[in-house]
């Protein structure tokens, strides 16, 4: 695997061809467009729930630029470009390697935080009782160890050939199946089910939700963050990894990645669509969620693992809880940062 | 699969070198090879598929299983061991001694204990020693290895069959998390695609004689050193047969005595040992050529011990040239470090042997190039192979358990799939990284004690002699060997 990422060094610095697919893709989670249909049902939704939003929502600060001020939190564009990636899942040295890497710091990040939240302890199966949202699961990477740590985990995504690989690789395993579950749809189609009920007694109310690489490839981070805090139990967690946008995950995450080292297709980041944490803490903070850690990620490409560092000028990991009814001020459990920061 | 290289530039190159010419060789040959076996199959979900099987049920095999039934992070995960003899189970421990024995290094006793077999050892039979010397035929040299004081054991000197019926009463407890099948012989291995093909199943089948197909996300190779497991994957070994044979066999001594002391004496045609068992009663390991040990096995009892005190006591190795040269080094060397160096003794006389026949078994050095493969791990023998020169066989064999428990441990703690590979490489690099070493240095030692050629012996005298004297070092040896 060493000569194979020092062969593609090499390549990415001597050809001039933009690079096909066959690079590796450092961040890979589908979240795009859909059907004209699903867009309809969208609106109506959208329609009915505007006596929920208030106008101070409309009028927080969001990005400008490539963020239009939909409906959808999903793009088309990136539906195309995730969906002829859908077969190559599972290759764990092959285009999603980065992300298969990545699970060695997301897995302890979340299951850390939620230990610390639930106290519940079950030997070998640390996160049994617990019901996770995995947005934008792609081809499963990270639902299937949240699974087989016991915990009851649901995977959506838009891209049907991404949610069938998902189906198909954990049927095999039959500690799997009754863990991990999938379906081909979208976070606001999710949370729009719910809201035929009284929250509450909807039977998609989650312990956490799990977007990992997907805000960076959203259109609508407003509505996403809405519609993560509408399928949480109160007191529930949020885990969040992205990417910065700085100039350094400019010239290293767009330019080094995707034009000199190829190891990222072209195209597949906008970098206006880079959030930095502040401004994802407070589009979270103004949507009901409490922010308990933000840390920073740091990948290597020789090696081809992941590190925690201090600096979230690239790519960062964030925990945050959605807070209690105001009644009841739930006090959120002061980050165990040292638990967090370990990989 | 034999690799015939020539063997002079290897032993002064070490092993490194060799094995990674082989794998790039023919890895590319080897991994096609091996995923030509694998099966399609439609219906592939519905039976049982075990976490972890581990194959062979000897004293590594059973050590792993015990291991993993007892992790915290693996509780209720499926484990099976399988192992083709039958149970061994031993509610009295037989008065005689019998011939295999292995030295028990601490940190191998540390794992023993701490999946609570050495208990059960210790409460069966088992004998600490303090002190070892090793001394040379062929001139005066000696070397002594000794905890500061005779106060801690420096090891233990266990029979095999303790051990195993140690670790299988323990498995006797772990029932819920460990399975054992007994008298299940493995006939056939399908290994599966590393990636995701479309109705294949992902998982490694084990085909047992009875005709029964077992499933697995892991399978631990622990089958000796003629493993099928490796052969079946086709893993290209470095091997060679010493041209030698290990005569054993029970001592009963001339008169009780402390007996806290293990003897090596390098003998020309190969080393002689002797190992305590017990205060009237040691246990000898003599490598030596295949003639002389088939020379041995046919002498009366009392010329066989008569052989065997004259290996130790005799001097006639010695010529008048090396003579003056050792005594001159020692001269030189206590010049510089008057109070080092210790003073030889000599090893108590042997007065018979024991009932149980003397046997022999051919010795060979074996490393497989690699440790793992897609869902495969080996450990113990099958995976590497010394001289028992240095008693480090079974004492690696836990080490591999001790360093792949850990990681499995870990990776389940992550929700990790058990078979993925990254955490497989990270066994095989660890463990490489500490048994590489210390089997090129048994191969060196046994070497450069298989000759009487002047030149050497005098390398080796000095050499011998300046280590002795030399508490440091002698600490990092024994540190080392005692991992």
């Amino acid at each position: 695997m060493y000569s194979n990422k020092f062969g593609r060094l090499m390549l990415g610095l001597c050809s001039r061809k933009p690079a096909a697919v066959s690079g590796a893709v450092r961040r890979a989670a589908g979240r795009s467009g859909f059907s004209w249909t699903a867009v309809c049902q969208q609106r109506t939704l959208w329609l009915q729930r505007s006596d929920f939003l208030e106008m101070e929502k409309r009028a927080v600060i969001r990005q400008t630029g490539s963020r239009s001020a939909s409906q959808t939190t999903v793009d088309p564009s990136e539906l195309k470009r995730f969906q002829s990636l859908a077969s190559k899942w599972w290759d764990e040295q092959g285009e999603f390697a980065a992300l298969h890497a990545m699970n060695d710091l997301r897995v302890p990040f979340i299951r850390d935080n939620l230990l610390n939240v639930h106290r519940a302890r079950h030997p070998g199966k640390p996160l049994a009782g617990l019901r996770i949202l995995d947005v934008g699961c792609g081809g499963g990477l990270l639902t299937e160890p949240l699974g087989r740590l016991g915990a009851n985990v649901l995977g959506i995504d838009p891209v049907e050939n991404s949610i069938s690989t998902a189906q198909l690789h954990s049927s095999y395993d039959p500690d799997l199946r009754d863990q991990v579950s999938y379906q081909v749809c979208t976070l606001e189609d999710l949370s729009g089910e719910e809201e035929g009920g009284t929250e509450g007694q909807g039977a998609a109310q989650f312990d956490a939700v799990v977007a990992s690489e997907v805000v960076e490839h959203l259109a609508d981070l407003e509505t996403f963050a809405f519609c993560c805090s509408s399928v949480l139990k109160p007191g529930g967690s949020l885990f969040i990894t992205t990417i910065n946008k700085t100039s350094l995950s400019y010239a290293l995450g767009i330019v080094v990645a995707e034009q000199i080292l190829r190891i990222v297709p072209s195209g597949t980041h906008d970098w206006e669509k880079f959030i930095s944490p502040e401004e994802l803490e407070r589009l979270l903070e103004s949507n009901g969620f409490s922010v308990q850690s933000v840390q920073g990620m740091l990948y290597n490409p020789l090696s081809g693992g992941w590190s925690w560092t201090n600096s979230t000028a690239i790519n960062y990991a964030l925990h945050a809880v959605k807070l209690k009814d105001p009644a009841e001020d739930s006090s959120p459990h002061p980050e165990d940062h040292a638990a967090a920061a370990h990989s | 699969m034999m690799h015939k290289l020539t063997k002079a530039p290897l032993a002064l190159n070490g092993l490194g070198r060799c094995f990674i010419t082989e794998k790039h060789v023919s890895a590319v040959k080897i991994i096609r090879r091996g995923l030509v076996c694998a099966q399609h199959e439609s219906d592939s979900g519905k039976n049982e598929v075990y976490d972890v099987i581990i194959s062979g049920g000897g004293m590594v095999g059973s050590a792993m299983a015990c291991s993993l039934g007892m992790d915290p992070n693996l509780t209720g995960k499926k484990i099976l061991l399988l192992e083709a003899g039958n149970k061994k189970v031993m509610d009295k421990v037989p008065n005689a001694y019998s011939t295999r024995v292995s030295s028990i290094s601490p940190g191998s006793a540390t794992l023993l204990s701490g999946i609570g077999a050495w208990e059960h050892i210790t409460q069966m039979r088992c004998k600490p020693y303090k002190k070892m010397q090793v001394w040379d035929a062929c001139s005066d040299a000696l070397i002594t290895f000794d905890k500061e004081n005779l106060q801690d054991e420096m090891a233990y000197i266990v029979e095999n069959d303790i051990v195993v019926a140690a670790l299988t009463k323990q498995l006797d407890s772990l029932s819920d998390n460990v399975q054992v099948k007994y008298r299940s012989k493995v006939v056939k291995y399908t290994w599966p695609m590393p990636h995701q093909a479309a109705d294949s199943i992902p998982w490694v089948q084990v085909t047992l004689a009875n005709g029964d197909t077992l499933q697995t996300k892991l399978l631990i190779g622990a089958d000796g050193s003629n493993s099928m497991v490796r052969q079946e994957l086709g893993i290209p070994t470095v091997k060679w047969n010493y041209d030698q044979s290990a005569v054993v066999a029970v001592l009963h001594l001339s008169e009780p005595t402390e007996n806290n002391v293990a003897w090596q004496r390098f003998l020309p045609t190969g080393p002689i040992a002797m190992l305590p068992l017990s205060d009237t009663e040691s246990s000898l390991v003599w490598s030596t050529s295949h003639r002389l040990a088939e020379e041995l096995l046919e002498l009366d009892e009392e010329s066989f011990v008569d052989a065997i005190n004259s290996a130790f006591w005799n001097n006639e190795n010695q010529s008048e040239l090396i003579e003056t040269a050792g005594s001159m080094f020692r001269g030189a060397l206590s010049a510089i470090m008057p109070s080092a160096g210790s003073p030889r003794q000599l090893p108590p006389s042997v007065a018979g042997i024991g009932p149980k026949t003397r046997v022999m078994f051919p010795l060979g050095m074996g490393h497989a190039s690699e440790y793992i493969r897609h869902r495969v791990a080996l450990i113990g023998d099958a995976a590497h192979r010394v001289h028992p020169l240095a008693g480090q066989g079974v004492n690696l064999g836990f080490g591999d358990v001790a360093c792949l428990t850990q990681l499995l441990s870990q990776a389940a703690f992550n929700g990790k799939d058990l078979g993925a590979i990254q955490h497989l490489l990270e066994y095989e690099t660890e463990r490489q990284r500490h048994n590489l070493p210390m089997m090129a240095a048994i191969d060196l030692m046994k070497r450069l004690y298989s000759t009487n050629a002047a030149p050497v012996v005098l390398l080796r005298t000095f050499g011998l002699q300046a280590t002795n004297m030399l508490p440091a070092l002698k600490e990092q040896i024994m540190t080392f060997a005692s991992k």
